[in-house]
């Protein structure tokens, strides 16, 4: 279930569309301790995530451990229609990659 | 304050004395004519939005996080308690009229076989009974999230709570009693914000009103916290100073009914954001 990402896009005023992203993550800090064992839980947060319109890269974010459990990000971008394809993938400090993609209504 | 409050009172006294219909439909109508002079500007179907009403700035914020909110995490966990089949195979539909959708509309409601006030919660933990299964703690994040999406089926339905017989009316009137009676460090009663200064500012909140209090809940406080109405209701006794009652309590119960009854004709939203 972690790193799973559901998009909603739609457009807005004459070519903006608005991309609201929700991604599932723990996004671990590294600096909580477990109440049970007082040992340090492990940093695992996503630390880059990277938005295409139709192929094109037009946000590229480098996350820290400022960014909260399940994070949502949302943008606006210029040159979108209707039909066009929004793709977001996500790589957390552990390696591990999360991607998923949406039609813009 | 003092004054308008026992006006109010004297009025629900004398309606009570006087006719032999008085009772729950006057108290709504007397509520609704006072929140209609306390709030002249907000529209009957906008009570669900509480304080959120009596600010376009805020009610803003709100639409914008509805659109996709983060409690769309909690929802489909909740859905995936609903679908679960039990270990007979039977699921939490075959315990509702229409599989459940439009359910929660009619909750609580009074049982007279059982001689007490049925809320939504029982009612999933009654399904869990029935069908042999462990119930839920009140309070636990399991109701809450099950609750959330069971209730989420139920988008739109106007609330339809019924006072029918002398032991509902009996419930109603002690749940009334709660929602006026002055209790706690602070000897604060629930009408003497909610009633009485719906639409003033305490502190930097402004006091959402009785009406449509109950339509929308459970509720994702930061959009992630899921608070139940008798959640809630612990917060609220805490936070003036009055010592809480249990959750599933007789009173909570009989309060739930009472608040429950006086959004009738609302439509339900759950869940939803607050701050």
């Amino acid at each position: 279930m972690a790193g799973e990402i559901q998009i909603r896009a739609r457009m807005t005023n004459g070519d903006v569309a608005e991309v609201k992203v929700l991604l599932t993550h723990v996004m671990e800090t590294g600096s909580r301790k477990d109440a049970r064992t007082n040992n340090l839980i492990p940093a695992h947060f996503i630390n880059q995530i990277t938005a295409t319109l139709n192929g094109k890269t037009v946000l590229e974010g480098q996350w820290g451990t400022g960014v909260s459990k399940n994070p949502f990000l949302g943008f606006r971008v210029k040159g979108a229609k209707p039909g066009d394809f929004i793709a977001v993938s996500a790589v957390d400090n552990l390696g591990a990659k999360f991607a998923h993609d949406a039609i813009i209504i | 304050m003092q004054h308008r409050l026992k006006s109010i009172l004297t009025l629900l006294l004398l309606s009570t004395s006087i006719g032999a219909h008085a009772g729950p439909e006057e108290d709504r109508s007397a509520l609704i004519e006072h929140y209609r002079k306390q709030l002249p500007n907000i529209k009957f179907e906008d009570y669900v939005y509480g304080a959120l009403a009596m600010n376009a700035e805020a009610k803003l914020q709100y639409d914008e996080m509805m659109e996709f909110p983060p409690f769309t995490l909690d929802l489909r966990q909740g859905e995936a308690i609903w679908e679960k089949p039990f270990s007979n195979g039977e699921k939490f539909s075959s315990c509702f009229k229409y599989g459940g959708f439009n359910a929660a509309a009619n909750y609580p409601y009074f049982d007279d076989t059982a001689g007490r006030v049925i809320t939504f919660e029982n009612a999933i933990n009654d399904c869990l009974k029935a069908n042999k299964e462990p119930e839920f703690k009140y309070g636990s994040r399991e109701m809450a999230l099950v609750t959330s999406y069971a209730k989420n089926i139920s988008n739109n339905a106007k609330i339809n709570i019924k006072v029918k017989g002398p032991g509902a009316l009996a419930a109603y009137d002690k749940g009334k009693r709660i929602y006026y009676e002055r209790r706690g460090q602070l000897n604060f009663n629930c009408a003497g914000c909610h009633v009485d200064n719906a639409g003033k500012f305490l502190r930097n909140d402004q006091l959402s009103m009785l009406i449509g209090a109950a339509s929308h809940w459970p509720t994702y406080r930061s959009g992630t916290e899921a608070v139940t109405m008798q959640g809630r209701f612990v917060q609220c006794n805490t936070l003036t100073r009055t010592e809480p009652r249990a959750l599933n309590s007789e009173d909570y119960n009989n309060l739930e009914y009472f608040m429950t009854y006086m959004s009738n004709g609302l439509k339900m939203q759950t869940p939803v954001f607050r701050k």
